[in-house]
């Protein structure tokens, strides 16, 4: 650092510690946020500025500690960023009365410092972001696979949602290893909740279908709507042996049939009744 | 070497791997299996693998072999008790046991065995 650079900087420092009560309140004019609020972080940048060797980490506690608050309160990560840019305006007028080169030149540095303090209130914002999306991927993979068993030696899985390698590699082993715990001979794999089918998921259906028959159980595929049957002819998607159904009922009524299970309607009878006129 | 042994129950002989198969005892088991379904008059074979880990294209082969071997002596195979894992292996691994019939456990197994000498026409 040379000696310029030096004397600058201190006068900004200087300039921050005697103007401070003008420098705040125009500060939070200017970012439209209350004095309190700000109070703290100025007098944490005054005091990591006082000390030699640049330690900020006071400073990105206080700005991380805003930039949630703010997100919280509704506020867009380019708002804060922006209240924070705002005291550079603040302290600018102090540096324009003060008139001097060495103020004009610390300013400089000072504007510098402020730059990063908020280009890292958005890094905060989107990091905060990217956790809450992490965690919810995490959640949807844990609740979006139930197994249903729908009758003795039958078990259901109602897909739902989007299907991608890392969820249908969870609905694949769960399904599996429900086949084995319950004995069950039979599976419905129903993908009404499914809203598009492509190559790669019918690949990988196609796999839990060979994978359950290795083990001695049979799969049927149901819940195909007329524009996925569309797409999957239109794709050239073989199917191959694999029955697949319209409906669950349909698929029960099928697998029901398969496990030697028969069942009738009641037949209805007639009853006329006559009302009188009273 | 160790081999496997072959149990008979009627006229169904079961065979429940337990140990982690080499080339020379899959080789024996053939050998041995032959033997005893000529001599047994067995009309089905069960192979239980509820207790093996790894199945390589090796002995996805053998399953083959065996199946093949046994239908030419009018016997019917059948693999039990494979685990999800080594199923979603198979699977990935773009193996199929070629035609061999499955069924969850041994229960269901002699079961589809029984159901399939009711027809009388094993396919």
């Amino acid at each position: 650092m040379t000696v310029h650079a030096d004397v600058a900087r201190r006068r900004i420092t200087e300039l921050l510690g005697s103007a401070d009560e003008q420098i705040l309140r125009r500060w939070s004019t200017i970012a439209q946020a209350s004095a309190d609020e700000l109070r703290e972080l100025y007098q944490a940048l005054r005091n990591s500025l006082a000390h030699e060797g640049d330690d900020l980490t006071d400073v990105r506690g206080l700005l991380a500690e805003l930039s949630r608050s703010r997100a919280r309160q509704g506020y867009t990560p380019s708002d804060t960023a922006r209240a924070v840019y705002s005291l550079k305006e603040a302290v600018y007028e102090s540096v324009e009365d003060d008139g001097g080169a060495d103020a004009l030149r610390g300013f400089i540095w000072f504007s510098r410092l402020i730059d990063d303090l908020g280009l890292y209130t958005i890094e905060t914002f989107a990091t905060a972001r990217e956790k809450v999306i992490m965690d919810q991927a995490e959640q949807l993979l844990e609740l979006s696979t139930p197994v249903v068993k729908l009758w003795e030696g039958i078990v259901a899985v109602p897909l739902v949602g989007t299907l991608d390698s890392a969820r249908t590699q969870v609905v694949m082993e769960k399904l599996l290893q429900i086949l084995v715990d319950t004995g069950s001979e039979h599976a419905v794999i129903d993908i009404t909740g499914v809203p598009a089918v492509d190559t790669q998921v019918a690949q990988h259906l196609l796999k839990t279908v060979v994978a359950a028959r290795l083990m001695g159980a049979e799969c049927v595929i149901s819940g195909i709507s007329p524009q996925i049957a569309h797409t999957i002819v239109t794709l050239g998607i073989e199917f191959g042996d694999i029955v697949t159904k319209a409906t669950l009922a349909d698929a029960l009524a099928y697998t029901l049939r398969c496990s030697g299970i028969e069942f009738s309607e009641r037949r209805h009878t007639r009853i006329a009744v006559r009302t009188e006129d009273a | 070497m160790e081999r496997v042994p072959i149990l008979k129950l009627g006229d169904i002989l079961i065979i429940s791997i337990q140990i982690d198969l080499d080339d020379q005892s899959v080789l024996a088991l053939q050998e041995d299996l032959a033997d005893r379904v000529v001599s047994a008059g067995a009309r089905g074979v069960i192979i239980d693998i509820s207790a093996v880990e790894i199945i390589d294209s090796f002995i996805g082969r053998m399953f083959a072999t065996i199946a093949g071997m046994c239908r030419m002596l009018d016997a019917e195979t059948v693999v039990v008790g494979m685990r999800p894992a080594v199923a979603i292996t198979l699977v990935e691994l773009g193996l199929s046991l070629g035609g061999v019939r499955t069924a969850l456990n041994l229960e269901k197994g002699v079961a589809l065995l029984d159901h399939l000498g009711d027809r009388g026409t094993p396919r």
